[in-house]
């Protein structure tokens, strides 16, 4: 049988108050920032106090964002499994470890994007993700009512394959 | 109500961010449906942590651990007998 290879993207956004935050930071201190944020993040978010909590915040918003994408049914990944990875450039890629790497296996995720913004109240995060599909029925049969409401084109009948 | 309880809902009170006060609520009240966010949840937990000094290790880190009241007063007391 010839195994059809279909494409969906998944979306996560989210969204924080950056004085929660901020807040956060200064009533739990670094027992807060080292179970939310690997070493390297908060490396990046270095900078005065306002300017570190909306950097952080808009982490936070990523992870969160991470995971309605990975859609965990039990027990979440440790947040820091979900990695903000900033670039020279200013760019940021996720980078999932552990758990959160194990999830997007098993759900056939193959590619992560994401973008991150913040002003002086808010921050926010959009993640896409592309799933493969594994060619087997429940796959197809998502895809196919996916394609029935114009959100993917229909895959192919196989006949046609 | 137990010592439990009523610690966990003084927690929740202080970090909850709810947008109705604990006294109101039941033990099955939905917290999500009362405002809890998910960053308000971690800062819950962290604050829980220094209340009963433990650690929430990853097993219980899912949505319905914090989804009432009751679940959370569950999720302690099963970290305190595993301590």
């Amino acid at each position: 049988m010839t195994s059809t290879a279909t494409l969906t993207p998944l979306v996560g956004v989210d969204l924080v108050r950056v004085q929660d935050v901020a807040d956060s930071v200064e009533r739990f201190g670094s027992r807060y920032l080292d179970r939310l944020f690997t070493a390297a993040e908060q490396a990046d978010c270095a900078g005065g106090p306002g300017v570190q909590a909306e950097r952080l915040a808009a982490r936070f918003a990523a992870k969160e964002a991470a995971l309605k994408v990975l859609r965990p049914e039990g027990a979440r990944p440790a947040w820091t499994s979900i990695e903000v990875v900033r670039h020279e450039s200013g760019a940021c890629d996720l980078r999932l470890t552990g758990t959160a790497a194990d999830l997007a296996a098993a759900a056939g995720i193959t590619a992560l994007a994401v973008s991150l913004t913040h002003e002086h109240d808010h921050a926010a995060a959009a993640v896409v993700a592309l799933r493969t599909g594994t060619g087997n029925p429940d796959d197809l049969l998502g895809d196919l009512r996916r394609a029935a409401s114009g959100a993917l084109p229909a895959p192919p009948r196989k006949d046609q394959q | 109500m137990s010592d439990t309880s009523t610690i966990v809902r003084t927690v929740l009170e202080e970090h909850g961010r709810l947008a109705v006060p604990v006294t109101g609520l039941d033990d099955a009240t939905d917290l999500y449906a009362a405002g809890l966010t998910s960053h308000a949840s971690v800062n819950v937990m962290l604050a829980l942590e220094d209340a009963f000094d433990v650690e929430f290790p990853e097993r219980l880190l899912k949505k319905a651990t914090f989804g009432s009241l009751g679940a959370i007063v569950e999720a302690v007391d099963e970290i305190r007998v595993d301590a």
